[in-house]
């Protein structure tokens, strides 16, 4: 039985997804290197918008690929860190927002 | 920051033989990753060929002012190995009997060597297409002996290839020790003045980028637009081309990857970013690389691990173009650096 449920060498087979299915493998594959070719966004913003988003699900996978790819845009810890800020501040955000929802419940039930 | 080179701590990766079987061992011993012969084989390119000799690369010299976290050639004040006249005066007539048409002096600092201008004088009457003279800046404001250099370049047309790691003072330091930054900056100026790196100017400055880490360069067009808007707004200075050049797993390199544990790792995104394109135009196929004291070498990475031509003339006062263009390259797990992605040289890519 495996000890942990991740292991930083299966980022290296994620490839191997197509395995097992792989038109859809490889859709998502093609899909996911045109999301981050340079367009309206640049390749850097992209890169740093991806560190922020694996903060917020949480993947150690993508933490580990985006600081890899920042670096080597040039992106500097202080970018990098302001990137997780703004996840941070999104995902405490929603947290309070649902505040107003408990306030309305308790407004409600309350005489 | 280093002090000391590891020749000078003793360090056992000081020694060729361990880095050769490190790079030879493990990962690549057990077959987690293929050897860099079977990499070229499975696309044809074995054994790697030379084509014509273009570019002629003197190591005069292992002494440096700089004691770089990253440098292949373990280079520092500490050493003392340094290019005597007489095996110049045999690179000379190499120059002078051969179609080598580029010149690339490197090092160690190669103004360190007390018969650097003389060389220099020397060989610019030869007419050299293209001289390069790799310096890292900071020589210039050293000793106030060297504080003529932009001018003495500019003299003699030299084309100035330059080491900045980033444009941010932090990533400078990091890897090239404390004030290099300030100094590089200072250097760049002062070569900015003579006319080096101005635009539509003949006097060519280009610089050099290299990681500061474990990871390998971007895109050198997007981190040249970097450098460029970040140098010209923050500094006011000029320059031409950038080179994006990967770090290589060997001495230096090699001991920090090891001691960070990164080196499994690197040595898996090297071979990842294999690029077949990028092994046609590697830097071996038309440069000879030449050592502090005469030996020839595929290029200034195999001079540092200690392995010479495969050819019995394999002195410069033997240089023979033809029996040279017939060799076999020698090759090991570093060379995956030169492959990697858009391929990396002391020219920058290559593919």
């Amino acid at each position: 039985m495996e000890k942990t449920y991740y292991d930083p060498a299966d980022l290296k087979k994620f490839g191997k997804i197509t395995d097992w299915n792989k038109e859809l493998g490889d859709t998502f594959f093609e899909y996911y290197g045109k999301v981050f070719e340079e367009g309206s966004l640049t390749a850097r913003e992209k890169s740093l918008i991806a560190l922020a988003v694996s903060h917020t699900i949480q993947c150690p996978y993508c933490i580990d690929a985006y600081t890899g790819d920042g670096l080597k845009r040039g992106i500097t810890k202080e970018e990098m860190m302001e990137a997780v800020h703004v996840a941070a501040a999104i995902r405490s955000g929603a947290t309070l927002v649902h505040g107003v929802q408990m306030m309305n419940k308790y407004d409600k039930l309350s005489m | 920051m280093l002090l000391k080179s590891l020749h000078a701590q003793h360090s056992a990766l000081s020694k060729t033989e361990r880095q050769l079987e490190i790079l030879s061992n493990g990962i690549f011993k057990d077959g987690y990753l293929p050897t860099f012969a079977d990499k070229i084989k499975s696309v044809g390119q074995f054994p790697l060929r030379p084509k014509k000799i273009e570019i002629l690369q003197l190591n005069v010299g292992y002494m440096c002012n700089q004691v770089c976290a990253h440098c292949h050639v373990d280079a520092g004040p500490d050493r003392k190995e340094i290019m005597t006249v007489e095996t110049m005066q045999h690179c000379l007539d190499v120059i002078k009997n051969t179609g080598v048409h580029t010149l690339d002096l490197t090092g160690g600092a190669p103004e360190m060597n007390p018969n650097f201008r003389w060389f220099v004088e020397e060989a610019s009457k030869l007419g050299v297409q293209d001289f390069i003279v790799r310096s890292n800046l900071t020589i210039i404001l050293a000793n106030k002996k060297y504080h003529d250099l932009p001018a003495f370049f500019a003299k003699h047309n030299i084309h100035v290839i330059s080491s900045l790691p980033y444009y941010k003072r932090e990533k400078t330091d990091k890897q090239r020790g404390d004030g290099v930054f300030d100094k590089s900056i200072k250097a760049l100026q002062m070569l900015n003045e003579v006319g080096y790196g101005m635009p539509n100017s003949n006097l060519k400055l280009d610089l050099v980028y290299n990681p500061s880490g474990a990871f390998l360069p971007t895109d050198q067009k997007a981190l040249e637009h970097d450098f460029k808007i970040a140098l010209k707004e923050d500094f006011n200075i000029d320059f031409h081309n950038l080179f994006a050049i990967t770090n290589l797993p060997i001495s230096r390199f090699l001991d920090y990857l090891i001691n960070s544990d990164n080196y499994e790792d690197y040595m898996y995104s090297l071979v990842e970013a294999f690029n077949p394109k990028a092994v046609d135009n590697v830097m071996c196929t038309n440069t000879i690389s030449v050592s502090y004291d005469g030996w020839l070498y595929d290029c200034d990475f195999n001079q540092m691990l200690g392995l010479k031509v495969a050819v019995s003339d394999n002195h410069i006062s033997k240089f023979n173009e033809e029996i040279l263009s017939n060799r076999n390259i020698l090759i090991s797990q570093h060379c995956y650096g030169c492959t990697a992605g858009a391929g990396s040289s002391c020219q920058g890519t290559v593919a």
